[in-house]
């Protein structure tokens, strides 16, 4: 369904001392979606996670990389591309309550990807706009309102309706849900997952918050600094992950329970700047069990398990031959 | 047609649903623009409670309703038109002459209401034809970047460091006297300003959510100017136009005052001042008039833009 | 014997004077901190947690804000009948707040070191440290302060901007400043919500560490569930205004009672029961310009009924737990 090989988007900018240097938002990261299946992408910021999800529906132009949707090659951006992108892929973003237009009532927000691609006008539009708006669950008498006069989660609501409006086979989905409050989430994630199933979409889900990729994907891939660096279906990269990174994040979140579960120690240290990253393994400044002279010099490879795959010179069979042990 | 009927109840079962029990068979026009009527009454309530405002606004109507019904109201319409009545001359104010007669016995009164007319008709024009140049530049400098932008920045730049009255005066000594004159030569002085403030505008907006869920949704770029940026630019620029009118009047009774605008007979207030200085102080209300219009059109101007700019920006809550 | 709470609110109540009418924030509330407890005030926005921290240090403004009734009592005084004097000097002295988004807490255009000196000096005036210091003075107990809080290298971080520093970096500085004038109470306002997991877990812990170190009493406030059992000993639960629920981290997440805890914590994603279907909570925040009268979570309570018209006390179910609901244990 989607095929993303070896994405790489490269910023020019200029660091604090004002020299022109390159921002690797993403570095070579390649993905692979089956049809009607949910794959998360979690990271903190400076992954690039967000950047991905933009750039495969050419919202930033890319500096390298082959996207494939629906086995249509749209790696070159022209008319033709464009068009049929549009109509076929979407995304739905953070804020919802920025992302629509505060002149424009929400008939006219929701009806505007049907007036760009087709002919639909006058009660036919209305009849499907008013359609949409029940798939999502919001009742009629909104078709006429403002934004500002929604709650976060009926805004995101209306959002979904206008990504939905041209029956896209891809959805992706920019931390959807980060921007509402607790009660309000798990209604839009029930009804994200129960929209899948009905639409038989596909969805490219990025987010920051493991617990809630989890609830809703099938698969996942952690990234860091640009790259993915373990990949596997969500059951096993939760329950075991292999990459120290996926292991200290997974740490990291605060349980709601009354005891936490016994985890490591926080990572020391701040998150690199995609400007200047670490050379080698690019974790290694923060990593807990590196291993000297190796983790520092060599990037490591994609070691695959069962049921996926993760970045770490540790989990290299032939660890001892490349030189150097486990500090 | 997406999904069937008995999938779309599945969902409906799953989601929070509204306030579903309203009916609605047809909507009127009032239903459908339920919202805009509401959001016009905020702020109508909001600009109510501000007192200088609600002062601003009740000069600029005062002043609107003289230009208005001005040439049906005025005493003595013939003095306005060159009559000359030299046995009255440099009347004080009393019950027949309101405001005092002038040097060649012409009645202050009708004069001053005439110029209302003159007046915020320069101002209007010059302010509209700033914008019509000002914001349509200042967007294409927003959007399209580049060395275009470049271009009509600098272009602007030239244009901002010159002192605007200064070139006013220039381009009305190179065109030569008169009132048309003196209304290209305020427009050309006063555009770089909107472009200014357009261009920053529309920089900021390129930005907003919105605009990119547009290009995701595959609008052209002329669809995204007309119905996400433009409509959004609207409120800076009127805060800036109702503040305009105000500098523009100021500006178009300078250059009457300089002589470079309305020649006499023509009542317009900057001339009459410019005259009126020689007979200060004895004559002191041949001048006091006139320059007490030109003040108060300004005042209500400007307290009615400052009013506005607070309603219209910051955004209220919801 | 148990010790006299450090903090006492008292039937508190709040309003705002608005355009469209008087917003009642705060319906009522009261609770104790003891002194060296942590005590996480958990809640979806529009339920006044922030408005209560604010409170205590008196920084709403008062025209919008006025205060109904009741009484917040910090070490036998209570601050609403204090002068603006008196606030000041508890202020950053014996009382410190750290805020959500630390970048726009520092000035852009000085130093960290210029901003920490800053509020060092500005306390030694008001407070009562017995020792009366120098800038270069302050600028080492600055650097110690920093120190304190495991920021690496403060002699550079002292001489750095706040744009050069990262997000945990920057509130780590904050709660350097916070911590400059040796406070009784440390109020944050969620400090943790704008800033990344791995980056959340070094800041929680630095608190945790540093209540211990100094002994501390600690008010955390966040929407964030799995933060209050991390950092807090007890938890209020609030909604639209009034405390629902005030229970040990044990108690709360063990036995929930209130309608409402119940419902967030279903709204919730459980690591440890990933196929546990998520549930919201229908209907929506009561318009708090015309609160209905009694228990504010009555629209949306399944179980609601007539009696819900009288707002029920706070009262003990088990021992560390109280709850605000008519239906749950004895009232």
């Amino acid at each position: 369904m989607l095929a993303v090989e070896n994405l790489k988007v490269h910023f020019d900018v200029r660091n604090n001392r004002g020299v022109k240097t390159k921002l690797r938002a993403v570095d070579g990261v390649s993905l692979h979606l089956k049809k009607g299946e949910a794959y998360g992408i979690v990271g903190e910021s400076g992954s690039g996670k967000s950047t991905i999800g933009k750039a495969v529906l050419n919202l930033t132009p890319k500096t390298e990389g082959k996207i494939e949707i629906d086995g249509r090659d749209i790696t070159m951006t022209n008319r033709a591309n464009e068009a049929w992108l549009r109509q076929n892929a979407q995304i739905v973003f953070q804020d919802p309550h920025s992302a629509l237009n505060p002149r424009m009532t929400i008939m006219r927000s929701v009806a505007e990807p049907i007036i760009v691609h087709t002919k639909t006008r006058g009660h036919d539009l209305r009849r499907r706009v008013e359609e949409l708006l029940d798939i999502v669950g919001l009742s009629k008498q909104f078709i006429y309102r403002y934004p500002h006069e929604l709650s976060g989660g009926q805004k995101q609501r209306v959002c979904i309706a206008r990504a939905i409006a041209l029956e896209p086979s891809l959805l992706i989905l920019d931390e959807p849900t980060s921007a509402l409050d607790v009660s309000v989430q798990s209604q839009i994630l029930e009804f994200l997952a129960s929209l899948q199933r009905d639409l038989n979409l596909t969805y490219l889900f990025i987010s920051h918050n493991l617990s809630v990729v989890r609830y809703l994907c099938q698969r996942v891939g952690v990234m860091y600094l640009g790259n993915i660096i373990e990949e596997g279906t969500t059951k096993t990269v939760f329950e075991h992950p292999q990459h120290p990174y996926t292991k200290a994040l997974l740490g990291a979140i605060p349980y709601p329970g009354a005891t936490q579960p016994q985890s490591a120690p926080p990572l020391i240290g701040d998150i690199p700047s995609p400007v200047d990253l670490p050379v080698g393994c690019r974790f290694h400044t923060r990593c807990p069990v590196k291993v000297a002279n190796l983790c520092d010099r060599l990037a490591p490879e994609h070691h695959h398990q069962t049921l996926g795959w993760a970045s770490c010179h540790l989990l290299d069979p032939d660890l001892d031959k490349i030189g150097g042990k486990p500090e | 047609m997406v999904g069937s009927t008995n999938q779309r109840t599945n969902l409906a079962t799953v989601m929070l649903i509204q306030d579903s029990n309203e009916d609605h068979a047809s909507e009127s026009f009032a239903d459908r623009h339920a919202s805009t009527y509401r959001t016009l009454r905020l702020y109508a309530r909001t600009f109510r409670r501000n007192t200088s405002a609600m002062f601003g606004l009740a000069i600029v109507v005062v002043f609107l309703v003289v230009a208005a019904i001005g040439p049906w109201i005025v005493p003595f319409p013939e003095d306005a038109t060159g009559a000359v009545h030299l046995d009255i001359k440099l009347q004080p104010p009393d019950s027949t002459h309101w405001f005092g007669t002038d040097e060649v016995g012409n009645d202050i009164f009708t004069r001053v209401v005439l110029g209302t007319r003159t007046t915020l008709q320069i101002a209007c024009i010059v302010t509209g034809v700033a914008m019509l140049i000002g914001v349509p530049l200042g967007m294409i400098a927003g959007l399209v970047g580049g060395w275009v932008q470049e271009a009509i920045m600098r272009v602007t730049d030239v244009f901002l460091s010159v002192p605007g009255l200064v070139l006013a005066i220039a381009i009305v000594g190179a065109l030569g006297p008169g009132i048309v004159n003196a209304m290209l030569a305020l427009s050309l002085v006063w555009w770089p300003g909107y472009v200014r403030l357009v261009q920053a505008k529309t920089l900021a907006l390129k930005n907003e959510i919105y605009v990119q869920a547009a290009y995701s949704i595959g609008a052209s770029k002329l669809r995204i100017v007309f119905i996400h940026i433009l409509p959004n630019c609207t409120s800076p620029i009127i805060v800036k136009a109702s503040m305009d009118m105000g500098m523009a009047i100021l500006g178009a009774a300078s250059l009457g005052f300089l002589g470079l605008g309305a020649q006499p007979p023509f009542p317009e207030w900057g001339a009459m001042i410019s005259i009126a200085r020689t007979y200060l102080p004895d004559w002191w209300w041949y001048s006091f008039f006139p320059g007490l219009a030109i003040s108060l059109t300004v005042l209500g101007f400007n307290l009615l833009g400052d009013g506005l700019r607070d309603i219209l920006d910051p955004r209220h809550r919801d | 014997m148990p010790d006299k709470p450090i903090l006492s609110f008292i039937d508190f109540k709040l309003n705002f004077d608005t355009f469209d009418g008087v917003y009642q924030a705060i319906d009522g509330i009261s609770f104790d901190l003891n002194p060296g407890e942590s005590l996480g005030i958990v809640g979806e926005t529009g339920c006044g947690k922030s408005v209560t921290a604010k409170s205590i240090m008196g920084l709403l403004p008062s025209p919008p804000a006025e205060v109904a009734g009741g009484g917040i009592w910090f070490d036998g005084r209570n601050l609403l009948k204090e002068k603006s004097s008196t606030l000041k000097s508890i202020r950053g002295n014996e009382i410190s707040m750290i805020f959500q988004d630390p970048m726009t807490y520092l000035n852009p255009v000085f130093t960290i070191g210029k901003q920490i000196v800053d509020v060092i000096l500005a306390h030694q005036k008001r407070g009562n440290h017995g020792r009366s210091l120098s800038s270069k003075q302050a600028f080492q107990y600055g650097m110690e302060l920093l120190d304190k809080v495991h920021l690496p290298n403060p002699r550079r971080q002292m001489k750095s901007y706040p744009h050069e520093l990262s997000g945990g970096m920057r509130q780590r500085v904050l709660i350097a400043m916070a911590l400059s004038g040796q406070p009784k109470l440390l109020i944050a306002d969620e400090p943790t919500t704008a800033l990344d997991v791995t980056i959340q877990a070094q800041i929680l812990e630095l608190i945790s560490e540093l209540r211990e170190q100094l002994n501390l009493s600690v008010i955390m406030i966040t929407h964030d569930l799995g933060v209050v059992a991390t950092v807090c000993d007890r938890v209020l639960v609030m909604y639209a205004g009034q405390i629902v629920e005030d229970a040990s981290i044990k108690q709360l997440f063990n036995n929930p009672s209130h309608p409402y805890t119940r419902g967030l914590l279903q709204a919730v994603p459980d690591p440890a029961k990933p196929n546990k279907k998520l549930k919201g909570i229908p209907g929506a925040l009561p318009n708090l310009l015309n609160p209905p009268i009694g228990c504010r979570f009555q629209t949306r309570c399944s179980s609601a009924s007539e009696k819900c018209t009288r707002m029920p006390a706070l009262h003990e179910i088990r021992t560390n737990q109280k709850v605000a609901c008519w239906n749950v244990g004895t009232a």
